[in-house]
């Protein structure tokens, strides 16, 4: 049974084209140092080796454009890595454009589609001028070949030839691991051989060292391969390693170098030799006519040897999988405890403290997976110099990007979500926040800003923050814009933190965020919503004149939350904990019911609307007064405070968030649920949308008693 | 008794197709993502043959080579690099070092058979 011969590659496109995203991205962080000028010639290697391994794999699958690309480009590196060319401010941005375009070709390469023929022929001329002014080995100027086919270039020679070939090993030919008998035997698979021995080198024995060689032969081959099938079966050795003179009888032939490895002079037919015809039996020194150059053992199984990195890839669902499974377990681990809670450490000591340890290592293990899905916040920082330098040049303006904490590790998920809004924030920063240079240092600022990007971990979640020195939100623009497009009433009463927290609102993009440098248009709205999409909240801190801190706020994991559980009724509901910012049990004076208005709560001075979750939910059995029950005071991700109405508190836990749009469908008020210790159901409420809600109830209760008093 | 290879090289790409290769034509094959991650392989297994990339971080090719060499064992062993066809003076400083042969880049697989079987039989 012979193996299929047509290799079929394409499944390793997908592990190629990560790569080639990984390789990317590294090399744009080099080069951003070495524009910096804080790169090392470590540096140089590394990005060399990043073009290099690009090309290596689009070799591979016979990319032809983007080998071609990046032969210059790779080439360039190497003079610029061994100090051929000099690394100069120009020079890196050449390579800044060389890495862009590298990056076109290699997205064309996966997506299938083709660039125009002249796509970055000006950067790659840029690239051959780094290399220019060097001269180039002859095979450097072509394009590189395409996959190298077995002896495709020999000009096949008609019918048999008889050929005397000698092969003198140098002393040392073994110590490259090189066997003359493998020689040997690949020579006498050409067709039919007479082998010579020539002793003459052989020492005593008591002089001679095995690990050298010391024999030569002299072969006649009769074959109808050709010179070149003969000339590979020395490609390794022919040169500084071993003589060999090819020679084809009743011609005499000028000495052929080897693969380049060095030149020889012919060498006489030892007189032992009597070459004999093709066609007659051989005698009895010919070498036997082996059927095929011996393939390797064909095993059964596919040997699996060890693989020895630092880290190893694997795909994200089974790291999904995983994350899900240790979930349930911590359920169950609860449910277990649960059942034993009735039972005392003094009735059943080897059960409570197994249960105590199982707990104790469900927890463990479920931070350890979680980890694992963490990655350092640089992957997300990384295209923030490169931002802010081109968009500052762009506006005119001076600027500078302090980072901090990139080593903070997030969520995988959190990073890719928020790619977008961090980059808008600062684009946002250099827009509207960063003045213009003489402005700044009329007001006594220096001329260049500073962007400051930073993350770090702090009571359980991940901080990123992104500020900035310009002048800040001018709140009274802010004002008139929401007033003008009619997010907010004229007079109504708004503190300044109320006035900054507008630019989030949707339909606020005022004119200038809708220009070319801040993007598509799209507003500090859509930002927050990204945020709040993997569970973050994002808030504005402003001091007109003196700049704006953007704070983000983001849990350590997606799939796990801190909740306060509570009962309304005999239902069960949990409240992201982030979101609480009090629990009271109201006085008939604190809690009323203002006309047209409906239920609010008067906490020092403010007034904070009042939710009755039974009314929302439509239960049974829960308790109707505010007086009797509890009040708790959550606040939405917009700053927005309602009060509600609960039966009681049943303590603070960690849930595992399981999905209810994908298990069930979405419900209005609820973000997700969860299976709580005794395997019941509880279900995570949604603030925000409970406070829309509340109002659409009071609204309709309103106009019932309007309707009523009629 | 199959035969062993050490694949070295830190493109994964890279690695995955020559794993994929050599296995399917019956070899065990143990993979290293460069030099020194490549010499703690060793020191677990002997190998039959070497095969190794020239650009690596830590440890680089021509040095594997010349270490590999060094130890006894495999003064005597096939190692192949892969090179790129316009790398001529890295086939002479592999040689220099000790390496068997070289392999071109970018290779079939059947050519990387080819070559396999060529120095070690």
């Amino acid at each position: 049974m012979t193996e299929d011969q047509s290799y079929d590659l394409s499944r390793f496109k997908a592990t190629y084209f990560e790569e080639c995203s990984e390789l990317l991205a590294t090399a744009e962080e080099t080069i951003a140092r070495l524009q910096e000028g804080t790169g090392s010639d470590d540096d140089l290697n590394a990005l060399f080796r990043c073009v290099h391994s690009i090309k290596g794999g689009g070799g591979a699958f016979a990319f032809e454009d983007l080998v071609h690309f990046a032969h210059v480009f790779e080439t360039s590196m190497d003079a610029l890595r061994s100090g051929r060319a000099q690394l100069t401010p120009h020079v890196a941005d050449i390579l800044v454009r060389g890495n862009d375009v590298l990056g076109d070709f290699v997205r064309a390469a996966q997506e299938g589609t083709t660039l125009p023929a002249d796509h970055g022929a000006e950067v790659k001329a840029s690239l051959a001028s780094i290399i220019s002014g060097e001269r180039l080995p002859v095979d450097q100027a072509a394009r590189p070949a395409p996959m190298a086919q077995p002896a495709a270039a020999a000009p096949v020679q008609p019918g048999f030839a008889t050929w005397t070939i000698r092969l003198v090993p140098a002393p040392t030919l073994l110590k490259t691991g090189n066997d003359p008998l493998l020689m040997i035997r690949e020579l006498a698979s050409l067709g039919e051989m007479k082998v010579a021995v020539d002793r003459s080198r052989l020492p005593g024995l008591a002089e001679m060292d095995a690990q050298m060689a010391y024999l030569a032969w002299t072969f006649t081959l009769v074959t109808d391969q050709g010179r070149t099938a003969i000339e590979d079966v020395f490609e390794f050795v022919a040169g500084d390693s071993a003589e060999v003179s090819i020679e084809q009888i009743g011609q005499t032939v000028d000495a052929e170098e080897g693969d380049g490895w060095g030149l020889f002079a012919p060498l006489p037919p030892t007189p032992e030799l009597t070459p004999s015809p093709a066609t007659t039996a051989p005698g009895s020194t010919s070498a036997a006519h082996p059927a095929v150059v011996a393939s390797p053992p064909r095993g059964g199984e596919t040997g699996a040897g060890g693989i020895h990195t630092s880290s190893i890839r694997v795909d994200l669902d089974r790291v999904d999988r995983l994350v899900n499974m240790v979930g349930e377990l911590v359920i169950t681990q609860a449910m277990l405890g649960q059942q034993a809670s009735g039972f005392s450490i003094e009735s059943h000591p080897e059960l409570v403290q197994g249960l105590q340890e199982l707990s104790h290592h469900t927890r463990e293990l479920q931070e350890s997976v979680m980890a694992i899905r963490a990655q350092p916040v640089k992957a997300l920082f990384s295209r923030a110099p490169r931002l802010v330098r081109d968009l500052s040049a762009k506006l005119g303006k001076q600027a500078r990007l302090v980072m901090s904490g990139e080593n903070t590790e997030v969520d995988k998920t959190v990073i890719e979500q928020l790619s977008d809004p961090l980059t808008h924030l600062i684009r946002n920063s250099l827009d509207h926040g960063i003045e213009m240079p003489d402005e700044r240092v009329a007001n006594g600022k220096p001329a260049e800003g500073t962007i400051h990007l930073g993350a770090e971990h702090r009571s359980g979640r991940v901080i990123i923050e992104v500020s900035d020195d310009g002048k800040g939100i001018d709140r009274r623009r802010v004002l008139n814009k929401a007033i003008e497009k009619g997010l907010v009433e004229r007079g109504t009463p708004m503190t300044d933190e109320q006035i900054d927290q507008l630019i989030f609102a949707p339909g606020f993009s005022t004119a200038e965020q809708v220009s070319d440098v801040s993007g598509r248009g799209v507003g500090m709205d859509v930002v927050r919503k990204n945020i709040q999409d993997v569970g973050g909240r994002v808030v504005v801190q402003n001091i007109p004149g003196q700049g704006a801190r953007f704070i983000l706020s983001l849990p350590l994991t997606l799939a796990v939350m801190d909740g306060m559980l509570v009962a309304v009724g005999n239902q069960r509901y949990v409240l992201p904990l982030t979101n609480i910012v009090e629990s009271l049990r109201p006085t008939a004076q604190q809690a009323r019911a203002l006309v047209d208005v409906g239920d609010v709560l008067t906490l020092r001075g403010d007034y904070i609307r009042l939710l009755r979750l039974h009314k929302v939910f439509g239960l049974d059995n829960a308790i109707t007064e505010f007086t009797k029950g509890l009040v708790v005071v959550v606040e939405t991700e917009g700053g927005d405070r309602i009060g509600l109405l609960v039966d009681e508190l049943l303590g603070q836990q960690q849930v595992v968030i399981k999905s209810l749009d994908s298990n069930y469908r979405p419900v209005e008020g609820i973000s997700a649920a969860t299976i709580l210790g005794d395997g019941r159901v509880a279900l995570i409420l949604d603030v925000g949308a409970l406070r829309v809600m509340g109002e659409r109830v009071s609204q309709a209760e309103a106009a019932a008693a309007a309707q009523a008093a009629e | 008794m199959a035969k062993s290879v050490l694949a070295v090289d830190d493109s994964k790409t890279m690695r995955d197709m020559v794993s994929f290769t050599l296995r399917g034509a019956g070899y065990t094959v143990v993979e290293a993502d460069n030099g020194v991650t490549a010499l703690k392989a060793l020191q677990g297994q002997k190998v039959d043959v070497i095969i190794t990339d020239v650009n690596m971080p830590e440890m680089d090719g021509i040095t594997l080579v010349r270490k590999i060499r060094a130890q006894p064992q495999y003064a005597g062993t096939p190692i192949l690099i892969l090179t790129t066809e316009s790398d001529q003076s890295k086939k002479d400083e592999g040689r220099g070092a000790g390496a068997t042969g070289w392999i071109v880049k970018p290779f079939s697989p059947e050519k990387l058979l080819q070559i396999v079987a060529k120095v070690c039989p």
